[in-house]
């Protein structure tokens, strides 16, 4: 975008939260907050990474997971205040930004390579 | 008549902010203020009543004579943008020559407002863009030549003419649009700004005038807030 708003940037760089550096390809659980009538609890979503998109505080990333049978997906905002923890289980090797090529995977098909770089130090990654 | 206040501002631009419930609002935000009341018009005068308010100082070698006259009389330093909004005498009464604004001062969070501001200017444009209209498409039947047209302005014999206010192609923005009932996410005094959910008419660094909703009944500065 032409311009930097100085303000604007402000804005965004206040609501920035930090998570676990996570990429996708990575196996990660969500632990997000859902309100259901008074009560709030986690809810833990597990699943792979296949998304990061757009910028700064509008940042989104997509987590597919195959439930009984049925791929399901879903797109959170990395900076949204629901995220309760984030955590990185497993480092996937992959040699793309988006795996949308796991949508016409299915069983064993749809695993992917763990990182040699990166799953040795998991523990680290998760520490924020 | 609208008998709100309201105030000037810059547009900066737009961005997205999170409500504790996870909510994600799409804003604008607005460099609000400080606006100098630089003056009144008054019903014995000048027939109307008036607020005029000043924004963003504007350096002295830029002001005319008939214009330094004007900010000298009023005692402030001269402005760069000068608006007037009209408004019942009872109101204009409340405030003082001289005095300084802050958005805190007129609004309030969750209030409604109207925004207005100059649109982009897009020149001499056609009636898809202007008018939003269909097109012919080149699909069968022989056209040729015909793709972004706005296909027949009227009839033959009677009338024998084009109707007034047929959508034509024209210049299209550079014009005054008011936005109604646009809500006020955030005031930031500190930082002199104030975030407003959805868009606002004009380019980035245009100047907007926010004001209180004519159509809602409560677009007034709820007086719970007001302290």
């Amino acid at each position: 975008m032409s311009g930097v708003v100085p303000e604007i940037q402000a804005l965004e760089a206040a609501q920035l939260r930090t998570l676990p550096d996570f990429r996708p390809g990575d196996q990660v659980e969500v632990h997000y907050r859902i309100r259901e009538g008074e009560k709030e609890r986690i809810q833990v979503f597990k699943g792979v990474v296949i998304r990061r998109k757009g910028g700064s505080v509008r940042e989104t990333f997509t987590v597919r997971k195959v439930s009984y049978g049925v791929g399901v997906e879903r797109i959170f905002p990395v900076h949204s205040p629901k995220i309760e923890q984030l955590v990185v289980v497993a480092r996937g090797h992959v040699r793309r930004a988006k795996l949308y090529f796991l949508r016409d995977r299915r069983g064993k098909k749809a695993r992917l390579r763990q990182s040699q770089k990166g799953s040795g130090d998991i523990r680290a990654i998760n520490q924020v | 008549m609208n008998t709100h206040p309201g105030l000037i501002g810059k547009k900066l631009g737009n961005t997205q902010v999170f409500l504790e419930d996870g909510t994600a609002l799409r804003v604008t935000v607005i460099k609000i203020g400080p606006c100098t009341v630089l003056g009144k018009r008054t019903l014995e005068k000048d027939k109307y009543s008036a607020l005029i308010l000043g924004f963003e100082d504007k350096r002295e070698k830029l002001v005319n004579k008939p214009e330094a006259g004007f900010f000298a009389k009023s005692g402030v330093s001269p402005k760069k943008v000068v608006r007037e909004l009209r408004l019942p005498e009872d109101v204009v009464g409340q405030y003082e020559v001289g005095a300084t604004l802050k958005a805190s001062e007129v609004f309030a969070e969750g209030q409604f407002v109207d925004v207005s501001g100059q649109t982009k200017g897009r020149g001499f444009t056609g009636v898809m863009k202007r008018w939003n209209f269909a097109g012919a498409g080149t699909v069968g039947h022989g056209t040729h030549e015909y793709k972004r047209h706005g296909g027949s302005i009227g009839s033959n014999m009677t009338p024998g003419r084009v109707l007034p206010n047929v959508k034509m192609a024209g210049q299209y923005g550079d014009e005054k649009v008011t936005i109604q009932n646009l809500k006020i996410a955030r005031i930031m005094d500190d930082e002199e700004l104030l975030l407003i959910e959805g868009g606002v008419p004009g380019p980035r660094n245009g100047y907007v005038t926010v004001r209180g909703a004519v159509k809602k009944k409560n677009a007034g500065k709820p007086q719970a807030a007001a302290n």
